[in-house]
């Protein structure tokens, strides 16, 4: 039993990550990464929506209908996220600005109607918990690992302080503006997903 | 005024693209791009569906939701401020109307519905329908904008995974390195393609 918790728990991390493997929730998730700040706050919203909606939907889920279970979980999921907004905003009024459409839209990201639909739908309030926080983590370490490399170089700083000086300010490091584009995410991402799979023989895919 | 729409409407096609500069709709942008057909399918879905989702939750933003907006109701309600329900109401609306729209497609044109099946249903969780409700809004667009804007981030959408569909057939033919072969090079073609709808951002209209 312990195993099995530590393994709902651990696995999303690596062996099953959301992002890199069952490719889930990449909508919102890389528009937010250009700075270490907002990344960390969207990874805290995002942990906070799918550990309750897992839990929530898990405890409903022997009332609810078959035919209109996109719709209950749905209306689950948009409370949670009403309430994070609203705690954005009453909190952290400057993020949530930043933040702007990106924390409504955690209601469509795919990882947490998927978990629901594929986790939380067939197994217990505890299990569908860890799983919840699991898969949280897993997306958390992507987006981190992301914003970390976008802020940095793209403009020499972490959390708004400066690490590598700006040639514009006197220092020496010329900041890569392609990092703070999109297109930044996307290689950043690719590359990742590269190296993990250079370790993780068997999430090659096979040429289909 | 013809004139404002259609920069609107470029606006939203290429220099703010949905899928490359925003990253909306990511998740089924990458699962559904392996074949030109069904990208197709699901991009003229998508398009469909936003073309009626977003005026609506217009109207229902300006006369139910906004701060006020209820005083054509009754003038004791003009304090009421729902704005808070949003996003409870836009997914509703959203839900439902892909659900109408399964139904209408299934009763009076079969054979799109045919063509576009498993893809309804899925486009009621694609963040680019919800995004682009969530925009409207915040940009505070009237109903003829939203119109506009619904139809243009539409094609956006559209092209963009119609030519992602096309690079990845051409891809069968390419020897690449075994890591990054399937999600890993769709990441980085797609970061290739944002960097060539940048091209457009310089356009001003």
């Amino acid at each position: 039993m312990k195993n099995s918790a530590r393994k709902t728990l651990l696995d999303p991390l690596l062996e099953n990550n959301p992002i890199a493997l069952q490719v889930l929730g990449i909508c919102s998730a890389l528009a937010v990464t250009t700075k270490m700040e907002t990344s960390v706050v969207m990874c805290g919203a995002v942990i906070f929506v799918l550990t309750f909606s897992n839990l929530f939907v898990s405890l409903l889920r022997n009332n609810i209908p078959n035919s209109i279970r996109i719709i209950v979980q749905l209306t689950i999921i948009a409370s949670l996220v009403i309430i994070a907004d609203q705690f954005l905003k009453a909190y952290f009024f400057d993020i949530s600005k930043q933040l702007s459409v990106f924390v409504g839209l955690i209601i469509t990201n795919c990882i947490i109607m998927g978990r629901a639909e594929a986790f939380a739908m067939q197994n217990g309030p505890a299990p569908s918990l860890l799983d919840g926080l699991g898969n949280g983590f897993g997306y958390s370490f992507i987006l981190i690992i992301t914003g970390f490399l976008r802020e940095l170089l793209g403009s020499g700083k972490l959390f708004g302080h400066t690490i590598l000086p700006l040639v514009t300010e006197g220092g020496w490091y010329t900041p890569n503006g392609l990092m703070v584009t999109s297109a930044g995410a996307f290689f950043i991402i690719g590359f990742f997903i590269w190296v993990l799979r250079t370790f993780k023989k068997e999430q090659i895919e096979e040429e289909g | 005024m013809f004139e404002q729409y259609l920069s609107l409407a470029i606006k939203a096609i290429f220099v703010e693209n949905m899928a490359l500069a925003f990253f909306l709709g990511m998740c089924s942008f990458l699962a559904v791009s392996k074949k030109v057909n069904t990208a197709i399918g699901l991009g003229l879905a998508v398009i469909f569906v936003l073309i009626v989702t977003v005026p609506i939750n217009n109207l229902l933003y300006n006369y139910a939701l906004k701060d006020g907006s209820l005083a054509w109701l009754h003038p004791s309600l003009a304090t009421y401020d729902l704005s808070f329900l949003g996003f409870l109401c836009y997914i509703g609306t959203i839900a439902a109307m892909v659900q109408i729209v399964e139904m209408a497609l299934d009763r009076f044109v079969p054979s799109l519905y045919a063509a576009l099946g498993v893809f309804l249903p899925l486009i009621a969780v694609n963040c680019a329908i919800l995004g682009a409700s969530l925009f409207m809004v915040e940009r505070d667009y009237n109903l003829g904008e939203s119109i506009v804007f619904g139809i243009g981030s539409g094609i956006g959408w559209f092209l963009a995974i119609v030519a992602l569909a096309s690079i990845r057939e051409r891809m069968h033919y390419s020897n690449v390195p075994a890591g990054l072969r399937g999600l890993g090079m769709t990441f980085i073609l797609t970061g290739l393609m944002a960097i060539g709808f940048m091209a457009f951002a310089g356009i001003q209209l």
